[in-house]
């Protein structure tokens, strides 16, 4: 039992016949075929779908396309600002801290919500605002490092903007 | 990962359309608010609903206020994260902020809710305990007009309520308390973060100002019986009485030994028990040493003081 919705995706207008039960997760991925979300667990354990949903970091896994209609959804391909990478992604390159690379979508959609909320984090506050976003391959050392550069070039680009202002 | 079964998807703008879709739809149906629950359900337990009355649409669920009387109503479709950082939660009682975070991730606590975590009444709920500890109320409306009662009431059974077909939790109302109020919300869990507690212990007192007397004390218990629990033994050992590390230490063994865990892949029950009463002293003796919320890195170590 399919039916228009009507949401939009990063930024763009988008309408798409899919039933109610779709998970969004599987809408970006088989039906809209953008395909950076990734699925891991599956049960909101591990955080590689995080995608935004009206502005807020969520599990995709966990969403009901009924619930979609007139919603915001941002997914890992609108961070990017323009052609430029967004200084999230450009430290976790510099840093290392894409590592294997399947979790970085989800870290990386995570630590550009929380930097926004915590502009000057310890390491311990990435931590708990990472918590949800696990890494199976490597560890944690250099996503935390790459957050930490990320934040230090935000807030570079923010007292600039307010030099210039 | 199994997916998600054909379902048909109601959005209803009130509460009354969204009873009467209940009623008329008949068995098969479930509510939803944040899915983090329910859509795991779906997927991991075999859950399949014939129909979903999806409850976000309807205004007037959401939010946290305070009320004339200095009472707090927090909409039962607010959630978790709403909680934790709520500028009014966190200054007044910083423990129930505390119980909210200690759910899940950020990502699962912008979808979960507080009425859902309730409505859902698993025994390890964390916010239960410290909702409890401030005897707080659960309103419901259906068919028949709302009700209030309090909400450890609310819970008949792991899973189970005695909300009626078609009744929908609105509210979760704290009621006054004096402003002297202290709490702590202890989760013990194998791991810091993502994990379900083992046991769980909110207390909440109120010190007299000249000696320091119990003029009222509440210890709430989770994970350690069908439904999360008050433990008026363990409440009845301090109340009157100058809060000392021996009371407390008696406090947390009757507390042991009203509830009545179960023993499962999480813990043995005698294990439950002997965490109750650990955690039910610490729990008492840091709210009474007062410092408010606590930074989880710094919690490991507090719990282990």
């Amino acid at each position: 039992m399919s039916q228009p919705i009507e949401f939009t995706l990063n930024g763009r207008a988008t309408s798409v016949d899919a039933p109610a039960h779709r998970l969004l997760l599987d809408l970006l991925r088989d039906e809209i075929g953008v395909t950076g979300t990734k699925e891991g667990c599956g049960t909101g354990d591990c955080g590689a779908c995080t995608v935004y949903l009206n502005g807020k970091p969520v599990n995709s896994c966990l969403v009901l396309t009924g619930e979609l209609a007139g919603a915001d959804v941002v997914t890992i391909e609108g961070l990017k600002e323009g052609d430029a990478y967004h200084p999230i992604q450009a430290a976790f390159i510099e840093d290392g801290g894409a590592q294997c690379g399947y979790c970085t979508p989800g870290m990386l959609m995570m630590a550009k919500s929380f930097l926004e909320e915590n502009p000057d984090p310890t390491d311990d506050e990435i931590r708990f605002a990472l918590s949800g976003n696990l890494c199976r391959c490597t560890g944690y050392v250099k996503i935390v490092e790459a957050v930490q550069d990320a934040a230090a070039e935000l807030r570079r680009r923010a007292a600039e903007g307010r030099n210039n202002g | 990962m199994k997916r998600t079964e054909p379902l048909e998807f109601h959005q209803p703008t009130s509460l009354a359309e969204a009873t009467r879709i209940m009623l008329d739809g008949g068995p098969g149906g479930h509510f939803l608010a944040g899915g983090t629950d329910l859509v795991i359900a779906m997927k991991e337990k075999g859950l399949v609903p014939r129909y979903v009355v999806d409850l976000k649409r309807i205004p007037s669920l959401s939010g946290i206020r305070e009320e004339d009387d200095g009472g707090i109503t927090i909409g039962a479709l607010t959630t978790l994260r709403e909680v934790e950082i709520s500028p009014l939660i966190v200054g007044r009682y910083p423990f129930l902020a505390q119980s909210a975070a200690e759910v899940g991730s950020i990502q699962i606590r912008n979808r979960a809710t507080i009425g859902g975590n309730m409505a859902n009444a698993t025994p390890s709920a964390d916010v239960a305990p410290a909702l409890l500890a401030l005897d707080a109320k659960a309103k419901l409306a259906g068919s028949g007009g709302e009700r209030t009662m309090d909400l450890k009431d609310f819970f008949r059974g792991p899973g189970q309520t005695v909300a009626e077909p078609g009744e929908v939790l609105t509210e979760l109302h704290i009621p006054p308390r004096a402003p002297r109020l202290v709490g702590e919300y202890i989760k013990f869990s194998p791991r810091d973060m993502m994990d379900l507690a083992y046991i769980g212990v909110a207390v909440t007192l109120v010190l007299a100002e000249a000696d320091r007397r119990c003029e009222s004390v509440a210890i709430a218990l989770g994970a350690v019986s069908p439904t999360p629990m008050r433990a008026p033994g363990a409440e009845a050992v301090l109340q009157g009485q100058v809060l000392t590390e021996e009371l407390a230490e008696e406090s947390g063994r009757k507390a042991s030994e009203e509830c009545s865990p179960i023993s499962d892949v999480r813990s043995s029950a005698g294990y439950r028990r002997a965490m109750v009463r650990v955690n039910t002293k610490r729990a008492l003796l840091n709210a009474a040493a007062g410092g408010g919320p606590v930074p989880w890195t710094s919690r490991r170590d507090r719990r282990h003081a």
